[in-house]
């Protein structure tokens, strides 16, 4: 089947409906393929809050936030990104609030804000109250709220569409191929621009905070292409995951008070970072856990974990600002964060980088942004780069907001002046023939056990703590994982939600994304934010202050190239906090 | 532990009607219903199908009936159901396969009470002001994950497939009870129409089913009251 829309946007998470609600309002034709039902996606999981330098509760600037996501990105940020993002976050927060959005209130009707990790005053001086919430489900009130808005402007939505393929031909985007889950169908669709805005891949970690769903298919397809990925070696991994499961426990908790603590009740992050100590940048505080099960000063009976402890907070502080989380902790682990600290580890939580854009979301191929015209990104999906080295807490949803906007209107401004082009049956061949392979295949290797496997050595070889070494035995690794997943097969044969062929499509993704992320992180030879290298562990602005752009040539074949960092008003310095 | 798990699959284009299929799966106490359905799928038979996602209760995708009650299967632990567990799919939506069912209709009755906040003074040019007390108010309807777990565990729904559900009159609540609103009249037509609020018969399943604790019941009671006061 064909279906043609003058935008169509590839994701329903927070980024894709705030692309889709602007494109609509610019006056465009916009249709959302999504592959899960709206609401269902993982926007809907975030839960502290997004900053904003509204100066609510007490004095801020949107400079103040911008200078903290440099310095939290390590320098890698591109300037220009931060301080369009630090000023027009401030706008679309309050347009949140003006489509209806439940935020918290002050005493005064105002929005309220807490606290978060990086977040500081007077250019890193003591914390700063920022982030705006609604309780610890903000990104669920995000997704809501937009999705409300989506209904009200009568946005088309194909749901439960998997997009198989991306329409680039003669450097410029032409539509897209998505294989409907209800019936086994494979439609094509014609579009003036399309906007990917499908999320992250932690489902490269065995202990991650993501959705099952979340497997980089966008980015594995475009990488397929011979698009480049950027600063794929920046994976953030949060701190708070409840222990083992690695679901998220906000960073709002240490926002209205949560200390860590270590097997011997220390709290540990005064000593690395004496000022703003549990309220540090994730990277940090995720390598100071690290180090603390690795210096034997883990808890349980593995030394395997450290404690979040909240029982020093007012009950009702808890129980009204952090119920889910609460919850959570109740539910899966028994432990009442009342009464008792809450088992924590870090878990695999946000892809710094992804596919490459300017600051309108057009994406780019090359390190003199070169545009490909159609195409566009937003969200975790894509890389401006706002984040750098290292995203800040509650940045992941102003992101998508402010970046979903631009997007959005810069493609319905796009697809105005542009085209159709023509596209034929012949186009579904590539899709048709890797999914009838899969479904026809007798090979002898399972999705799951494969899927096992690369989950468990990605979490051994390149996660918080990395060696080039390490990343070296993982490169051979995911070789041979590619080599065996031609030789999988499946037991579902049929054509109506056959989610077993699925899931063997998404393994495929998922082991492009890896090979990028570890060629990238094997090249880097230094220490910068989240890819810590232990046999480089300096910062080495001399060589690395550059974004890496990864090519695939061939499987286990990655070519790289560099962009420069946009420097701006904030000279590189060293990271303390 | 050893976990008998009783499935209820249908294949429309295998069979006429759903049959129970039994699993004998090896799971922890602490294992998630979504675990034991993962093992399944994953070590016995590939071609079980089931919606999720997130794995935590947030994104509402996996609303099932287990053990004879709606719950997610992400939320709901082996230890609290002892060592035989019966999975089928929510009632009252056609069932597609397996445990995955159209969730079209529930979607039409969420858009068919403007699940939007209506307001066309032009905003302020900061945020409009509201106190937390206002705020408050219409907390308990925010919280919904659109599972269908309330809309599907409700006796007049399953009777009465035109009845805008629990899910429905909830998200409409949650706006009609904002003070930053002003469309509830708008609402009402729909909430006040033979296929509204007054087919509730308040026999609580929807509250009991509701695994983000929202006094579903007393909402719809809000409502009714809402509706019968503006006429006044």
């Amino acid at each position: 089947m064909a279906h043609r829309h003058e935008v169509i946007v590839v994701g329903a998470g927070g980024a894709g409906l705030a692309t889709a609600l602007y494109a609509a309002r610019e006056g465009a034709d916009v249709a959302v393929v999504t592959k899960l039902y709206p609401t269902r996606s993982h926007t809907g999981a975030a839960q502290g809050g997004i900053g904003a330098a509204l100066g609510n509760v007490e004095e801020d600037h949107w400079e103040w936030h911008m200078f903290d996501t440099v310095k939290g990105g390590d320098y890698l940020t591109d300037q220009d990104a931060a301080g369009v993002f630090a000023k027009e976050v401030i706008e679309a927060v309050l347009e949140l609030e003006h489509m209806g959005l439940p935020f918290d209130r002050l005493p005064n009707g105002k929005i309220a804000q807490r606290r978060f990790g990086g977040h500081t005053k007077d250019w890193g001086k003591a914390p700063v109250h920022r982030a705006a919430h609604a309780a610890d489900r903000t990104g669920h009130m995000i997704l809501q709220t937009l999705y409300q808005q989506c209904v009200k402007h009568n946005i088309t939505f194909y749901n439960e569409f998997h997009v198989t393929d991306v329409i680039v031909e003669d450097g410029v985007a032409k539509g897209l191929v998505a294989y409907e889950l209800a019936t086994g169908e494979l439609h094509l669709f014609q579009a003036k621009a399309i906007v990917i805005a499908s999320g992250g891949f932690g489902r490269i970690y065995k202990v991650t905070s993501n959705a099952y769903t979340l497997t980089g298919d966008l980015q594995a397809i475009l990488y397929r292409k011979g698009l480049p990925l950027e600063d794929m070696e920046f994976y953030q991994f949060h701190p708070t995951g409840l222990y083992p499961l690695g679901i998220l426990l906000t960073e709002g908790a240490r926002g209205e008070g949560g200390i860590l603590r270590n097997a011997l009740g220390e709290r540990f992050m005064e000593r690395y970072a004496p000022t703003i100590k549990d309220l540090a940048p994730r990277d940090m505080v995720s390598r100071a856990m690290y180090l603390e099960v690795r210096e034997g000063r883990g808890v349980g009976p593995k030394k395997d974990h450290v404690l979040l402890d909240l029982t020093h907070l007012p009950p009702e502080v808890i129980e009204k600002k952090l119920p889910d989380i609460t919850e959570f902790s109740r539910i899966y682990l028994g432990v009442d964060p009342l009464k008792e600290p809450v088992p924590v580890m870090p878990t695999a939580h946000y892809a710094m980088g992804g596919i490459p854009t300017t600051l309108w979301g057009q994406v780019i191929r090359d390190e003199n942004n070169t545009v490909v015209p159609g195409l566009y990104a937003a969200g975790e999906a894509a890389c401006v780069s706002l984040h750098g080295a290292n995203r800040l807490g509650t940045n992941s949803l102003g992101d998508l907001v402010v970046f979903g906007r631009r997007a959005g209107i810069h493609a319905a401004r796009f697809a105005k002046d542009a085209d159709y082009h023509e596209l034929t049956e012949e186009h579904l061949g590539e899709s048709r023939e890797r999914i009838e392979r899969i479904k026809n295949s007798t090979g002898r290797e399972k999705v799951a056990a494969l899927r096992a496997e690369l989950q468990q050595t990605m979490m051994d070889n390149a996660s918080v703590f990395r060696t080039g070494e390490l990343l070296a035995k993982q490169v051979e690794i995911l070789k041979e994982l590619m080599d065996r997943y031609r030789n999988i097969s499946i037991d579902d044969k049929g054509d109506a939600y056959n989610t077993e062929l699925v899931e063997a499509l998404e393994l495929g993704y998922l082991l492009e994304v890896s090979e990028a992320l570890v060629h990238s992180a094997l090249n880097r030879t230094e220490s910068r934010g989240a890819h810590a290298r232990e046999d480089y562990p300096e910062r080495d602005d001399a060589n690395w202050l550059k974004h890496t752009l990864a090519y695939k040539v061939a499987d286990g074949k990655v070519t790289f190239r560099y962009k420069p960092v946009v420097l701006g008003r904030f000279e590189p310095k060293a990271r303390t906090y | 532990m050893q976990v008998t798990l009783k499935i209820l699959r249908f294949d429309p284009a295998k069979h006429e009607k759903p049959t129970w299929h039994t699993y004998q799966v090896e799971a922890e106490p602490w294992d998630r219903v979504l675990d034991l359905l993962h093992k399944v799928k994953w070590d016995q038979d590939g071609t079980l199908a089931f919606r999720r996602s997130c794995g935590h209760g947030i994104c509402g995708s996996d609303a099932m009936l287990i053990n004879g009650r709606n719950r997610l299967a992400c939320k709901t632990l082996v230890k609290d159901l002892g060592n035989v567990i019966t999975v089928e799919p929510i009632r009252g939506l056609p069932v597609e396969k397996d445990l995955i069912v159209d969730m079209e209709p529930f979607f039409a009755a969420y858009r068919a009470v403007k699940p939007y906040l209506i307001n066309n003074e032009p905003p302020p040019a900061r945020e409009r002001l509201q106190s937390p007390e206002e705020r408050e108010r219409f907390d308990h309807g925010t919280k919904c994950i659109l599972c269908a777990s309330c809309t599907t565990s409700c006796p007049v729904f399953w009777v009465n497939g035109t009845y805008l559900g629990p899910a429905a009159i909830v998200q409409a609540h949650r706006f009609i009870f904002d003070s930053r609103d002003r469309g509830k009249r708008e609402r009402f037509k729909a909430l006040g129409s033979g296929s509204g609020v007054w087919r509730c018969r308040t026999a609580y399943n929807c509250t009991e089913a509701c695994p983000r604790d929202i006094p579903v019941t007393q909402l719809i009671e809000e409502v009714k009251r809402a509706i019968l006061f503006d006429r006044f």
